[in-house]
């Protein structure tokens, strides 16, 4: 646990060099085969990038969707989130952790077919706001609930 | 070769709950082994899962999705033997596909 502790601090510490790496990564693999991954969205490494990159900078608070999480995850690497939103025509439904390396964590794309509920598990590297992006009829609506980290799951 | 999913979906009325396990390292190229050495990111990037054929769900994921990912979603007007199938594909390539059908509750 401790080395992980270790490279995620570094991480965070503003040693650029293994985010670049892991950022090259994707950009040597990623891209070939995978068009419509948004790579620029999950190579963010800011919430207000992230968001940007959902098209989400106007997004409006809504109480129609919920976060079903811990308030306090004592594991980080296996968070559990539920989201629901409750608003009408929910075409997408994303999942940005704010103070992870890479905020943007998932994101959704829901078919007629299915509610507009998604649930996973997700890393955390400490207590941060999660937001949830729901896209529906064109337009962007957020809601953030807080989650306190007690072992950071970074690794 | 990756290892099957583990697959559910059970009827509640019309909806049917489906609830996939994933069985994948889901590196986030930041952790390093036993010998120091930082190992390569590997993760599933993106996952679609279809009713009786039609997408229902596509998935974009970062390497921030835990070890061996869960997912669980809800499938409208859904009957007992309907199928789901799941795909996933990571960043190295890799493809997985595998299949359930909608079970009544019991």
């Amino acid at each position: 646990m401790n080395e992980f502790r270790r490279a995620f601090l570094k991480l965070t510490g503003g040693a650029g060099a293994l985010v670049v790496a892991a950022a090259s990564g994707l950009l040597a693999s990623g891209n070939a085969w995978s068009a419509a991954w948004n790579k620029e969205g999950f190579e963010s490494k800011a919430l207000a990038d992230a968001m940007k990159s959902l098209g989400a900078t106007n997004a409006v608070a809504s109480k129609d969707i919920v976060i079903t999480a811990p308030d306090i995850a004592e594991n980080g690497a296996v968070v559990p989130i539920a989201v629901t939103s409750k608003i009408p025509k929910t075409e997408s439904i994303s999942i940005v952790a704010e103070k992870n390396p890479f905020p943007l964590a998932a994101t959704f794309g829901i078919a007629a077919g299915a509610d507009s509920y998604v649930s996973t598990r997700v890393k955390m590297g400490q207590t941060s706001d999660v937001w949830a992006v729901v896209k529906a009829d064109g337009k962007y609506f957020v809601t953030k609930k807080e989650i306190k980290i007690t072992v950071g799951g970074c690794g | 070769m990756s290892e099957p999913m583990r697959l559910r979906a059970t009827l509640q009325g019309d909806v049917a709950d489906v609830r996939i396990l994933m069985r994948h390292p889901m590196e986030t190229g930041t952790r390093k082994d036993a010998k120091g050495e930082i190992v390569p990111v590997h993760f599933i990037q993106s996952v679609t899962v279809n009713h009786n054929g039609k997408t229902v769900l596509e998935a974009q994921w970062s390497q921030a999705i835990s070890r061996d990912p869960f997912l669980g979603l809800r499938v409208k007007g859904a009957k007992a033997g309907d199928k789901i199938s799941v795909t996933w594909t990571d960043n190295k390539g890799d493809k997985r596909t595998d299949e359930t059908t909608v079970a009544a509750p019991s």
